[in-house]
C-alpha cells in the first residue's frame, strides 16, 4: 500500500485554521467555556458529584426511625439505652400504692412496687401495673376546654375566676367534690381556695363506700376512722363478704400480710385458717379454706349468730336471735375462740350496725391491738355517703351555685349519677379536673385537666403518719396542669407552682421533726429518692370498744332476714377495671377476671340452680343467653354466666363497666351497675334486694373467656394438693410420684431419656411457684404484658381462643366426679374448691418444642432457658402443638400498625400508645411464635451489670416481671447453680457431685413438683403443692 | 406375544389389536375436547379461582383467617396435607411395587394413577407451604441451603424437615418415573401426527418424547430405567407416609405419641390412594370409553386391595384403643375416650363407619364387581380417610394435657377455601392431563393384548 494522501481533520476548526484552534492545538484537553471560572476544578466536580450521589441515595433510603430527635445536650441522668427509676406513688381516689417507675429515654414504661413502703410493701396489683398505659391514653384531654371548644389556660382561668367572683358576690354555695383525698398538700391547696371562697365545702365520696364502717367505729370506738388490719398475725380469719385479697380497702397490703400466713414448709407446718361467707365467689373466697355461700340479705344475721356464739363462750349475753345452721359458722366460732388475740373477723358490709357487731366480736376475741390496729388509722376511704347524697339533692334543688369535680366522676360512679347529671345543667359554674374524657367531664362547662399521676408532683398520707411523694417521670404530654395549681390560681394566689408548694409544705410540716440534722435539700432528695417518709413514733392513741351491741343487733334483726326466697343482686367491684375509673385501659380489659376468666365483657353471674330454674345454659364455648335483669326499677340486658360458688338466689354484677364517655376501648361495654346501689342504714349498700327479677331472652350471646374448661379432670400430674393435717404428718402429702415401666421394673420418669442432657456451667435459671400462696390475682399477667410488649387482641380474637398472654393463671374448680368418670369430672361442684395455677413457659430441659422446629428457631441456651428467635421463625406452629403446657402463642395477625386492632391494642397502633413499649423487647411480627422468655432482657441486663463491675452475679439481681409483681411472693426465680440463691434454698437443691451442672437437680423440698412429670420433659419450673387448712375429708378433684 | 393361560381372564377385553390401542387412546389427545370435558374443566377452574381468592386473603392478612387457635395449631391444613399425600401413594405403588411383582393388570391403570400421584403431591405440598406463618422465608429456610446467616442450619431433629426431604424426593422420583413412561407414547402421538399432517403437534410431541426412535436399544434402556426407578420408588412408597406419620409419632401429645403410626399410616395411604384411583378411573373410563382397557377385573382387584388395607387400618384403630387402655397412661386413655365420646365423637364415628365398615362390603363379589357400588364406596373411603386425619390431629390437640387450655376448633370459609383451592389444582391439572397426555400406557398395554386370532375367535363366538 502506498502512502496515503488522505488527511483527517479533527474538525472544521483545524481545516479552517481557526485562531482559537491554533492557540489550543498543543493541549490535549480544551478548556471549553469554564476557563472564566477557574474555581471549578476536577476536584470540585468530584466533590459535587459525590454530594449529589450521596444526597440522592440518602433521599432514596427511608430512614427507619423518622421522628427520633437526639438530645443536643445530653441530660446528666439520661443515658440512652439505660433505664432510670423514680420512686413515686400510684393514687386513684383512695387506692394507694407506693411505686417505682421505670423510664427509658424519658418515657415511663413500667411500674413496679416500692419495697421501702410499709403500706404496699413492694406489692402492686393489676390496676397499678396497667396504669402506665393510661398515661398514653389517646382519649386523654389535650388541654383545657369550655364545652366542646378547646381554649387556653388564661381564657379558662379568667372565665372561672369571673364566675367564682360572681358567685362569691351573690353568696352562692360552692362545692368541691372528690373521691377520698389522700394528699395533704392538695388539701392545703383546696384550703387556700376555701379561704378565698368561704361558702365552699369539700365533699368526699367513694365509689365503693366504707362510710358505714367509719360510722360504726365512731359509735363503738369513739373515732370515725378505719383502723389498720394485720392479717399476717391472724391464725383464724373469718370474712363476711370482705374481698380483702381482691378489692376490699387495701388489697395489696392485705394480700402481702395474708401470704405470710400461707407459706409453709417442712420446718414451719402451720398456716392460717380462713373462713369466707359470701354470695359471689370472690378472689378471697376462692382462697378460703372453708367457704360458705350466704346471701347479702342474710349476712347481718350470720354476723349476729357469730356474735352470739362467741358471746356464749365469753360468758356474755347474746344479742338477739341470729341465723341458725349457717354452714361452718360453729366451727369458725370454735376456732376463733381457741385463737383469741390472733384471729380476725372482717365484714365487707357497709352497714353500720353489722360493723358494730363485727367490732363487738373482735373485741370479745381480744383482736384490738393485735390484728386490728386502731392507733394507725388508714385514710383510704374517707367518703361520706350522706354528705354526697345531700349534695346531689341540694344541686337538684338549685341550692348550689358552683361545683368543682376534683378528679372524680360521680355522674357515672355514684348511684344518683343520673340525678346529678340533670342537676349540673342548673349549676352556674361547673368545673371538672379529670384528665380523661368522662361522663362528668362531658356534663360540665369547664374542663381543666389535671396531669396524669406519672406527670405530677404530689404528696400523700395513706396511713396516719406515713407519707409518700409522687414525682413526675415524664414532662406533661399535653397542655394539662396540676389541679392544685388550678385551685390556687382560682383562689388568686400568685405563687402557684405546685412543686414548690409541696416542697415548702414538707419543709414546714415534716423537715424539722424528721430530718435528723441534715440540710433540707439532702433530706428532701432522700425523701424523693425513697418515695416514702415513715417517721414512725408518735401515732394516734389506741381505741377501745364501747359500742351498743344490742341496739345494733335489733336493727340487724329487723333489716336482715334468714329466709332465702326471691332474688337479690350482689354488686361487687371488678378485679380488672376496679371502680371503672381506668376503664379505657385495654390491659385491664384483656386481663381475665381471676374467677370467671372473662375478658372484654360484663356478664352477670347466677348459680347453677337458678340457671336451671330460669332456663339459662352455658356450653363449653362460652355460649350463653342474654337475660333481662330488673332491680329497683332499673332494667338492663346482660349476658348470663353460670358461676359455680354463686349463692342460689343471688345475682352477681360487677361495677366498672357501662362507661358511656371514656374512649373507644371501653365505650358502651357492659352496663353501669352503680344505679343498682341503694342506701341501707345511712350508707350505700352493695346488696339490692328490692324487686329483683331476671328473665331469659331468646338472644344468644358469646362471652370471651380465656379458659373454657373449668375443672382439672382429676389430673394429679397437673394439680397436687393436700390438707394441712396430712401435711403435718408428711410434708410430701398430696404428691404424685409417677413411674415409668421398663420391661422389668418401674423407674422414675426422669431417669429414662434419649437425650444426654445439658451442662449449665454458668447459671441454671429456675423458678418456683407456690400454689399455696398464689392468690390468683393476675397482677403478674399485666406486669408480663407491659414488660414484654405482649399484644392485646380484643374480644373477637379471644373468642377464637387466641389471646397472646405469655403467662396465664389457670383456675380450676373442684368437681364431685369420681376418678375416671370424665363426664362428671367436667362439671364443677355447686360450691367448689378453687385452685390457681400460674402457667408459663416451663423452660423444659428436654424441651419438646426445640426438637420439632424445622429451622431451629427455638433453641436451648447454655443457662437452661428455652429461647425463641423471632427472626428465624417461619411459623409452622409445630412447637405450639408439641408443647404439653400450651404456653406458646402465635401471631395470627399483624397486631401492630394494623387498624383492625386499634381498639384492643393502642400501644402498638398509635403514636402515643407506642411510647409505652419496652425498647428492650422486640414487637413480634405476624406469623411468628412467641412465649415467656424468663424476662431474658432482665437476665441480660443483670449479667452485663455484673460483668461491668467485674463480679459474679448476686442472687436477687435478676427479678422477672411476674415475680416483681407477685404480691404474695409465690413466684421465686433464680440461679439453681448458685448454692446460696433463694431458689436453691427454697427447693432445697442438693449438689449432685457426679454432674453438678447437669439438668437433673436433686430437689429436696417434698412439696416441689414438676407439672406433667411423667412425660419427662424436665421443666425448670417447680410448683409447690397446694395445702388447704381444712379437715381431712377431702373431696376428690 | 403373550403366553396366556386359558384359566386367566384377559386383562384387555374386546379383542383389541395394537392399532386399536393406539387409535383408542391417542384419539383422546388428537380430537377436540368434548363438551363434557369443557364443563368439567370449567368447574375445576372455578374451584381454582375461588380457592385462590381464599388463599390470597389468608396470605394477605395472616394465618388468623383460618380457624386455628392457641391449642389447635394445626387442623384442616395438615389434615388436608396428610390426606393428599395419602392419595398420592397409589400411583407409585401401582407402578413400582406392582411392576416388581409382575402384576400385569396394573398396566392399564398406572398412567392415570401416577398422574394422580403427581397432582395429589402438588396439592399436598401446598399445605405445608401455606400453613407457615412466614411462607416467604420458610421456602428457603426450611431447605439446607448454604447461607450467609452465619452458622444457621436447619434442624435435622425435626420431623417436619424429614417431611421436606421425604416428600420432595418422592415427588421428584414419581415425576421422573411418570414422565419416562410417557415418552414412547408421546412418540406414538408424534408419529400419528406426522402421518395426519399436523406438523405443530408433531413438533411439540417430538420435543416431549425427547426424539424417541423406537430402536431395540432404546427400548432396552427404557425397560431397565423403568426397573431401576421402580426399585428406587418402592422404598419411597413406604417411607413417605412413615415419615409423615412421624410428625405425630415423635411428639409428646397423647393420641399422637404412638409407635403404631408408621405402618398404620402407610396402610391408610394405600387405602385412600386406591380409593381415589378408583374414583377417577371409573369416571375416565366412562368419559373416554375405555371399558375394554379398564375392566371389571381391574376394579375387582383394586377393591380387594381396599378390603385388605381397610382391614389393616381397622385393626390399627382397635390396637390404638387397646394400647391406650393397656398402657395405663391417664392422658392417653383420656385422649382415646375423648375421641370416641368427646365433643368430636361424630368425626370419630364417621371415620369408623367410612373406613372400617364400608370396605367390608367388598367381601360380596356382587358389590366389588359393581361399578356404582365401587364408585360410592371409593368416595366414602376418601371421606373416611379425611376424617381419620382430622380425628388424629384435631381431637388429639384440642384436649391434651392441661385442661385449662382445652378448646374447640371451628373452620372458617378460608379453611374450606384452601381445601377447595387444592381441588381446583388437582382437577384442573387432571383434566389437562387427560386431554393432552395419553391416559393409558399404550406401550405397556400393547404387551398384554392377546394375539389377533383371539379377536377372530371372539368374533366367531
Amino acid at each position: 500500500m502506498g502512502t496515503t494522501k488522505k488527511t483527517y481533520w479533527k474538525g472544521l476548526e483545524q481545516l479552517k485554521n481557526d485562531p482559537a484552534y491554533i492557540k489550543n492545538a498543543d493541549k490535549e484537553f480544551v478548556n471549553l467555556g469554564v476557563e472564566e471560572d477557574p474555581g471549578h476544578s476536577r476536584r470540585d466536580f468530584l466533590k459535587m458529584m459525590g454530594f449529589s450521589v450521596a444526597a440522592v441515595s440518602l433521599a432514596a433510603c427511608e430512614a427507619p426511625i423518622r421522628k427520633a430527635i437526639p438530645y443536643a445536650i445530653k441530660p446528666v441522668d439520661v443515658d440512652p439505652g439505660i433505664a432510670n427509676y423514680y420512686a413515686s406513688s400510684y393514687v386513684n381516689g383512695g387506692d394507694y400504692c407506693s411505686i417505682v417507675v421505670k423510664t427509658r429515654e424519658g418515657r415511663p414504661i413500667k411500674i413496679e412496687g416500692n419495697a421501702l413502703s410499709s403500706v404496699s410493701m413492694g406489692g402492686t396489683n393489676a390496676q397499678v401495673e396497667a396504669s402506665v398505659l393510661s398515661l398514653y391514653d389517646n382519649y386523654r384531654l389535650r388541654g383545657p376546654k369550655m364545652g366542646d371548644q378547646s381554649v387556653d389556660w388564661e381564657t379558662i382561668d379568667k372565665e372561672v375566676q369571673g364566675k367564682l367572683a360572681e358567685i362569691g358576690a351573690q353568696g352562692g354555695q360552692i362545692r368541691i367534690i372528690s373521691n377520698t383525698l389522700l394528699s395533704p398538700s392538695t388539701q392545703a391547696a383546696m384550703d387556700k381556695f376555701k379561704a378565698k371562697y368561704t361558702a365552699t365545702q369539700h365533699i368526699q365520696y367513694d365509689q365503693v363506700s366504707m362510710y358505714g364502717m367509719m360510722k360504726a367505729n365512731e359509735e363503738s370506738l369513739g373515732a370515725a376512722i378505719i383502723p389498720s388490719y394485720d392479717f399476717g398475725k391472724a391464725s383464724i380469719i373469718v370474712s363476711f363478704g370482705a374481698d380483702f385479697l381482691g378489692t376490699w380497702l387495701s388489697p395489696i397490703e392485705f394480700a402481702k400480710q395474708y401470704a405470710t400466713t400461707r407459706k409453709i414448709d417442712e420446718d414451719h407446718r402451720e398456716m392460717s385458717r380462713h373462713y369466707q361467707l359470701e354470695a359471689n365467689l370472690t378472689l378471697t373466697g376462692a382462697n378460703a379454706d372453708y367457704r360458705t355461700m350466704i346471701r347479702g340479705s342474710q349476712s347481718g344475721l350470720a354476723v349476729l349468730q357469730l356474735y352470739n356464739l362467741i358471746a356464749s363462750k365469753a360468758g356474755r349475753a347474746s344479742a338477739g336471735a341470729g341465723m341458725e345452721n349457717v354452714e361452718n359458722l360453729d366451727k369458725a366460732a370454735e376456732d376463733l375462740w381457741a385463737n383469741r388475740g390472733k384471729s380476725l373477723v372482717v365484714s365487707g358490709s357497709n352497714d353500720k350496725t353489722v360493723q358494730i357487731l363485727v367490732n363487738g366480736i373482735n373485741d370479745m376475741l381480744g383482736n384490738y391491738g393485735s390484728t386490728i390496729i386502731t392507733s394507725a388509722p388508714v385514710n383510704y376511704r374517707k367518703g361520706n355517703d350522706e354528705a354526697m347524697a345531700s349534695f346531689i339533692t341540694d344541686a337538684g334543688a338549685g341550692k348550689i351555685a358552683g361545683v368543682i369535680f376534683y378528679n372524680c366522676n360521680p355522674v357515672y360512679d355514684h348511684p344518683m349519677g343520673a340525678a346529678l347529671e340533670a342537676a349540673i345543667k342548673n349549676i352556674a359554674l361547673t368545673v371538672s379536673t379529670g384528665f380523661t374524657d368522662n361522663e362528668t367531664g362531658s356534663a360540665v362547662t369547664y374542663r381543666a385537666p389535671d396531669h396524669h399521676y406519672l406527670e405530677s408532683w404530689n404528696d400523700f398520707e395513706p396511713k396516719k403518719n406515713i407519707y409518700s411523694l409522687s414525682q413526675p417521670a415524664i414532662t406533661p404530654i399535653f397542655k394539662s396542669r396540676h389541679a392544685q395549681e388550678s385551685f390556687m390560681v382560682w383562689a388568686g394566689e400568685s405563687n402557684v407552682d405546685y412543686f414548690t408548694f409541696v416542697k415548702e409544705n414538707w419543709r414546714n410540716w415534716f423537715y424539722s421533726k424528721n430530718s435528723g440534722g441534715v440540710d433540707f435539700q439532702s433530706w428532701w432528695d432522700k425523701c424523693l429518692y425513697d418515695g416514702v417518709l415513715e417517721p414512725g413514733g408518735a401515732v394516734a392513741a389506741a381505741l377501745t370498744f364501747k359500742g351498743d351491741v344490742s341496739a345494733a343487733a335489733s336493727t340487724v334483726s329487723s333489716t336482715y332476714k334468714a329466709d332465702s326466697s326471691g332474688l337479690e343482686l350482689a354488686v361487687y367491684e371488678s378485679y380488672g377495671l376496679g371502680n371503672g375509673s381506668q376503664a379505657n385501659n385495654p390491659l385491664l380489659h384483656e386481663l381475665p377476671d381471676p374467677i370467671t376468666k372473662v375478658v372484654w365483657d360484663h356478664p352477670v353471674s347466677v348459680s347453677q340452680r337458678d340457671a336451671a330454674a330460669l332456663g339459662f345454659t352455658n356450653d363449653g364455648e362460652s355460649n350463653t343467653q342474654l337475660g333481662t335483669l330488673t332491680a329497683g326499677g332499673i332494667t338492663v340486658t346482660v349476658p348470663i354466666l353460670i358461676q359455680p360458688g354463686q349463692m342460689p338466689g343471688t345475682i352477681g354484677i360487677s361495677l366498672g363497666y357501662g362507661r358511656t364517655k371514656v374512649g373507644k376501648v371501653a365505650e358502651n361495654l357492659g352496663v353501669n351497675a352503680y344505679p343498682f346501689l341503694n342506701m341501707l342504714n345511712g350508707s350505700v349498700s352493695m346488696t339490692a334486694s328490692a324487686d329483683v327479677s331476671l328473665t331469659k331472652t331468646t338472644d344468644a350471646f358469646q362471652l370471651a373467656q380465656t379458659q373454657t374448661h373449668q375443672t382439672y379432670m382429676g389430673r394429679e400430674s397437673v394439680i397436687q394438693e393436700s390438707v394441712l393435717s396430712e401435711f403435718k404428718k408428711n410434708p410430701g402429702a398430696g404428691r404424685e410420684y409417677p413411674k415409668v415401666t421398663k420391661w422389668d421394673e418401674k423407674v422414675d420418669p426422669g431417669t429414662l431419656s434419649l437425650w444426654k442432657g445439658h451442662d449449665y456451667n454458668q447459671h441454671h435459671w429456675g423458678m418456683s411457684i407456690d400454689l399455696n400462696s398464689c392468690t390468683g390475682c393476675g397482677s403478674c399477667i399485666v406486669a408480663c404484658n407491659v414488660e414484654n410488649n405482649v399484644a392485646m387482641v380484643g374480644k373477637d380474637e379471644v373468642i377464637r381462643r387466641r389471646e397472646m398472654h405469655w403467662l396465664r393463671i389457670d383456675r380450676y374448680y373442684s368437681s364431685n366426679g369420681k376418678h375416671g368418670d370424665y363426664r362428671e369430672l367436667e362439671k364443677a361442684s355447686e360450691n367448689p374448691e378453687v385452685v390457681f395455677q400460674p402457667m408459663l413457659c416451663q423452660h423444659c430441659n428436654n424441651a419438646p418444642c426445640e426438637t420439632v422446629c424445622p429451622v431451629a428457631a427455638t433453641t436451648h441456651s447454655t443457662e437452661g432457658l428455652n429461647q425463641m428467635t423471632y427472626n428465624r421463625c417461619i411459623g409452622t406452629r409445630y412447637c405450639a402443638n408439641n408443647c404439653p403446657y400450651k404456653v406458646r402463642r402465635f401471631n395470627w395477625f399483624k397486631y401492630h400498625d394494623n387498624q383492625q386492632f386499634y381498639q384492643a391494642n393502642p400501644s402498638m397502633n398509635t403514636d402515643l400508645g407506642r411510647m409505652v413499649l419496652n425498647p428492650e423487647v422486640t414487637v413480634r411480627s405476624r406469623g411468628v411464635m412467641e412465649k415467656c422468655s424468663f424476662c431474658v432482657q432482665r437476665i441480660q441486663a443483670g449479667k452485663l451489670t455484673a460483668k461491668r463491675e467485674r463480679r459474679p452475679m448476686k442472687d436477687g439481681e435478676v427479678v422477672t416481671a411476674c415475680q416483681a409483681a407477685c404480691v404474695s411472693g409465690a413466684i421465686v426465680f433464680g440461679d439453681m447453680n448458685d448454692a446460696n440463691s433463694a431458689i436453691t434454698k427454697l427447693l432445697k437443691i442438693e449438689r449432685d457431685e457426679k454432674r453438678p451442672n447437669g439438668i437433673d437437680k436433686k430437689i429436696g423440698n417434698p412439696r416441689a413438683y414438676r407439672v406433667l412429670e411423667d412425660i419427662g420433659v424436665k421443666p425448670n419450673i417447680f410448683y409447690l403443692t397446694k395445702i388447704r387448712n381444712k379437715e381431712a375429708s377431702r373431696e376428690d378433684a | 406375544m403373550q403366553a396366556s393361560s386359558v384359566f386367566r381372564e384377559s386383562l384387555v377385553t374386546g379383542g383389541k389389536t395394537m392399532a386399536d390401542v393406539s387409535q383408542d387412546i391417542s384419539c383422546q389427545v388428537e380430537n377436540k375436547p368434548s363438551r363434557l370435558w369443557w364443563t368439567a374443566f370449567s368447574i375445576s377452574l372455578v374451584l381454582l379461582i375461588y380457592g385462590g381468592y381464599c388463599c390470597w386473603m389468608m396470605l394477605w392478612h395472616g394465618i388468623g383467617m383460618w380457624g386455628l387457635n392457641k391449642t389447635v395449631g394445626w387442623a384442616w391444613d395438615i389434615t388436608n396435607f396428610v390426606w393428599w399425600v395419602g392419595i398420592g401413594h397409589a400411583g407409585t405403588l401401582i407402578s413400582a411395587i406392582l411392576l416388581l411383582f409382575r402384576q400385569r393388570w396394573r398396566m392399564s391403570i398406572n398412567r392415570a394413577a401416577e398422574a394422580m400421584t403427581i397432582f395429589a403431591v402438588i396439592c399436598a405440598l401446598s399445605f405445608p407451604a401455606f400453613h407457615m406463618g412466614r411462607l416467604w422465608l420458610g421456602f428457603y429456610w426450611a431447605l439446607p441451603f448454604p447461607n450467609a446467616f452465619g452458622s444457621l442450619w436447619v434442624n435435622f431433629n425435626s420431623p417436619l424437615l424429614w417431611d421436606v426431604f421425604a416428600i420432595s424426593t418422592y415427588f421428584s422420583v414419581s415425576l421422573v418415573f411418570w414422565y419416562m413412561g410417557l415418552i414412547p407414547d408421546f412418540a406414538v402421538i408424534r408419529d400419528r401426527a406426522v402421518r395426519m399432517g399436523h406438523m405443530t403437534r408433531a413438533r411439540i410431541y417430538n420435543g416431549l418424547s425427547f426424539g424417541w426412535d423406537g430402536a431395540a436399544k432404546t427400548w432396552m434402556r427404557y425397560e431397565s430405567v423403568a426397573l431401576i426407578l421402580a426399585g428406587l420408588s418402592t422404598p419411597l412408597v413406604l417411607s413417605v407416609h412413615t415419615i409423615v406419620s412421624m410428625d405425630f409419632a415423635t411428639s409428646v401429645i397423647p393420641g399422637w405419641h404412638t409407635t403404631i403410626f408408621p405402618p398404620y399410616f402407610v396402610a391408610g395411604a394405600i387405602f385412600s390412594g386406591f380409593a381415589m384411583v378408583l374414583t377417577l378411573l371409573l369416571v375416565t373410563r366412562k368419559v373416554f370409553k375405555l371399558e375394554d382397557y379398564i375392566t371389571i377385573y381391574h376394579v375387582e382387584l383394586m377393591n380387594i386391595i381396599i378390603i385388605v388395607t381397610g382391614s389393616i387400618v381397622g385393626i390399627a384403630y382397635i390396637t390404638e384403643f387397646f394400647i391406650a387402655w393397656y398402657g395405663q397412661v391417664p392422658a392417653e386413655s383420656y385422649a382415646f375416650i375423648n375421641r370416641a365420646t368427646g365433643p368430636y365423637w361424630w368425626a370419630y364415628w364417621s371415620m369408623m363407619t367410612c373406613n372400617v365398615i364400608s370396605p367390608q362390603l367388598f367381601w360380596f363379589k356382587k358389590l366389588r364387581t359393581n361399578l356404582v357400588a365401587t364408585f360410592i364406596i371409593s368416595i366414602i373411603v376418601n371421606i373416611g380417610m379425611w376424617f381419620e386425619r382430622f380425628v388424629i390431629i384435631v381431637t388429639s390437640l384440642h384436649r391434651d394435657y392441661i385442661p385449662s387450655s382445652w378448646t374447640m376448633f371451628h373452620p372458617t370459609m378460608y379453611d374450606i377455601g384452601q381445601y377447595i383451592f387444592t381441588f381446583g389444582i388437582f382437577f384442573t391439572a387432571f383434566f389437562l392431563f387427560a386431554k393432552f397426555f395419553p391416559v393409558i400406557n399404550m406401550a405397556e398395554v400393547k404387551s398384554i393384548i392377546k394375539a389377533t386370532s383371539e379377536k377372530k375367535n371372539t368374533q366367531a363366538h
